[in-house]
């Protein structure tokens, strides 16, 4: 295949600027929402304030409310939703199947075993998100994928085996959660709770917990989007153009579960984010992976917050579990998704 | 052919002879004949109803009870049938002589439980197909949903009483149980201006309001609780809410699940700015007592009542 078949949609400055144009306008949005009422004006005021140093309007208490609860956890959402749709990007093009998403290879499952082990053990480390408990994710996570890729590596190279090889190690770790959980019945509603998935924060310290995983992975997948696009073209095809589909894969695979190991230890499971959004991004713009892992990363940011915007007030002052809101939206498209291959 | 009719007759007689074995079976009975009962009132056989529950009869006193709810397990031992208790769940951890399993009503099957031999199985409302497989095995179970309020507390302990034959005893029990929550409740002064709370059930904010059975014992003292407008029993609270609430009182019932203090409480983002916690009234509860509605919801009463009363001594 002839190099010209490759997707000829390059970044347009343009669609750059929409999505960065989108990310701060939910941003905003959901800064000057939320389940206690400050009034937008008011929130407003205080950010000019904090700016030009001028009176704020709020009080102490609403001053804490605005700094330490609300603006860290939309900063959060970003951030995780970002993380999970620019791996799911990722792992769409290595697998080329569009249906592949960051949890595909047992990373979801391994990082729901860990987590249900540590709270089986320790109970009391369940709540706000406890340090161990975000290790625990983190490796979990990356077990998970490594354990899938050493399955796939025995059975055969192929991107078909390696995703066969994550839905059974998936199946495989999610039993061996079950069983902890029915030999800690104490944990169910804990590990429950995780799974749903939450952006409830303790501050800044989860910001900057995953801002460093994260900035690594999203710099070597954007540079990765080209070979992304080779890689489509066929193993042979990109072996022809000096590309080594193997390496590049591995790549990818570890930048893009790595930044998904970091979105699931601060929040737990929020699933279809990195199903969804490159979807969206890829019949609005079209085009090759040299769009789609950058746009993926400002509107997969973009719809977290507006999600978790939406966990935040719809039954305020209750609280929905974003993996609710997550789900609702992604649930039907994927059907609809399905629906359109098949008419196509 | 006829090897085939030999077969087909062997086969029905072995068939027929097993089911004439299982029809003649003699088996003994599955309980011993019935023993004294502490009180006249006590009259087996019994018809004993909790409100909105079938009524369970049991044809004589039982003399090997099953518990798997943690507040049955309190209230059995409180009205004197401990020593009929062979059992009881992972969860019952009061008293400390009460035969703890790993049984379970959320993952125990009928057969788990009837393998105790039980004459009275005792379990959460929730548990209604394990209640079914029991009662096919012929065991009566009695199934004690969450109260609303403190009155259905009572009339579950009474009803506890006189299935177990110990009527009197639970008669008194919940006579001193509400003469001692009602002294507990006049003896707190009335505080000036209503006082709101919030009552924490886990860290993540899941909470109790108003329509919660803790919830209608706060009530007692006039408390406003901030998660009302959140609708339900236990909603989770937006933590935003909380803080822009400010409650007067913070209860915290998480302490022994999840090992939550008042100064891990105070050092959460946003809490500092909370006058419940600058003013020290973020009271830690035992979860156990603030979690089931057996006998000692009294030391509930006392621990808000000493809370409120602290408010208006500074």
């Amino acid at each position: 295949m002839p190099v010209t078949a490759l997707p000829r949609t390059r970044l347009r400055p343009s669609h750059l600027l929409l999505g960065v144009a989108a990310l701060l306008l939910c941003v905003l949005l959901a800064v000057l929402t939320g389940a206690a009422e400050l009034g937008w004006q008011r929130v407003l005021g205080e950010l000019v304030a904090q700016v030009t140093g001028g009176m704020s309007p709020l009080s102490e208490r609403e001053a804490a409310i605005l700094w330490q609860l609300r603006v860290p956890r939309v900063l959060l959402g970003a951030l995780v939703g970002a993380a999970l749709a620019v791996s799911g990007a990722a792992f769409q093009g290595v697998f080329r199947n569009p249906l592949a998403d960051p949890y595909l290879l047992g990373s979801a499952a391994g990082a729901g075993l860990a987590v249900t082990v540590v709270i089986a053990v320790a109970p009391e480390l369940a709540g706000g998100m406890s340090v161990p408990v975000q290790v625990a994710a983190f490796t979990g996570a990356l077990g998970g994928v490594g354990l899938t890729w050493a399955v796939g590596r025995v059975s055969g190279a192929d991107t078909a085996t390696l995703v066969l090889a994550g839905v059974a190690v998936g199946a495989f770790l999610t039993a061996g959660q079950t069983f902890v959980q029915q030999l800690r019945l104490e944990s169910l509603e804990q590990v429950y709770m995780w799974i749903l998935g939450r952006l409830t924060t303790t501050g800044w310290r989860e910001v900057l917990l995953v801002l460093p995983y994260l900035a690594v992975a999203v710099v070597v997948l954007c540079l990765c989007g080209r070979l992304l696009d080779l890689l489509g073209t066929g193993d042979e095809e990109a072996a022809a153009l000096g590309v080594r589909p193997g390496r590049v894969r591995a790549l990818v695979l570890v930048a893009a579960s790595l930044a998904t190991a970091a979105a699931v230890s601060v929040a737990g499971l929020i699933g279809f984010v990195g199903l969804v959004v490159p979807h969206l991004v890829r019949l609005a713009v079209g085009g090759g992976y040299r769009v789609i892992v950058p746009l993926s990363l400002l509107f997969g940011g973009a719809f977290l917050v507006l999600a978790d915007m939406l966990a935040r007030t719809v039954m305020a002052p209750a609280e929905l579990p974003i993996g609710v809101i997550t789900a609702f939206a992604g649930a039907p498209f994927f059907a609809v998704l399905l629906y359109a291959r098949r008419t196509a | 052919m006829t090897g085939f009719r030999r077969l087909a007759a062997l086969l029905l007689a072995a068939l027929a002879l097993l089911a004439g074995a299982t029809a003649c079976a003699t088996r003994p009975p599955a309980v011993d004949p019935p023993g004294p009962v502490d009180d006249p009132a006590s009259a087996f056989p019994a018809k004993v109803q909790i409100p909105g529950q079938e009524p369970v009869t049991l044809a004589q006193q039982p003399k090997r009870i099953v518990s798997l709810s943690p507040t049955a397990t309190e209230t059995l031992y409180a009205v004197g049938a401990g020593d009929q208790v062979v059992a009881v769940d992972q969860f019952s951890d009061f008293p400390a002589q009460a035969p703890r399993t790993e049984l379970s009503a959320l993952n125990s099957d009928a057969a788990a439980i009837g393998g105790q031999n039980p004459d009275l199985v005792i379990a959460p409302d929730s548990a209604t197909e394990l209640a079914e497989g029991l009662r096919a095995l012929d065991v009566p179970v009695l199934l004690t949903p969450a109260p609303a309020s403190l009155d259905d507390a009572y009339r579950q302990i009474e009803v506890i009483g006189q299935a177990t034959g110990h009527t009197k005893a639970a008669k008194n029990l919940s006579g001193r149980m509400r003469s001692d929550i009602e002294r507990l409740v006049e003896s707190t002064p009335k505080p000036p201006r209503p006082l709101t709370y919030y009552h924490e059930v886990s860290p993540d904010h899941y909470t109790a309001t108003s329509q919660s059975f803790v919830g209608s014992v706060y009530a007692l003292f006039g408390l406003t609780n901030i998660a009302d407008p959140a609708g339900g029993p236990f909603p989770q609270l937006s933590e935003e809410h909380i803080v822009q609430a400010n409650p007067d009182l913070i209860f915290l019932a998480d302490t022994k699940c999840c090992q939550v203090t008042s100064a891990a409480a105070a050092a959460r983002p946003g809490w500092n700015a909370l006058t419940a916690v600058r003013e020290g009234r973020v009271v830690e509860l035992d979860d156990d007592t603030a979690g089931r509605w057996g006998p000692r919801v009294v030391d509930l009463v006392r621990s808000i009542s000493e809370a409120v009363k602290k408010t208006q001594h500074g």
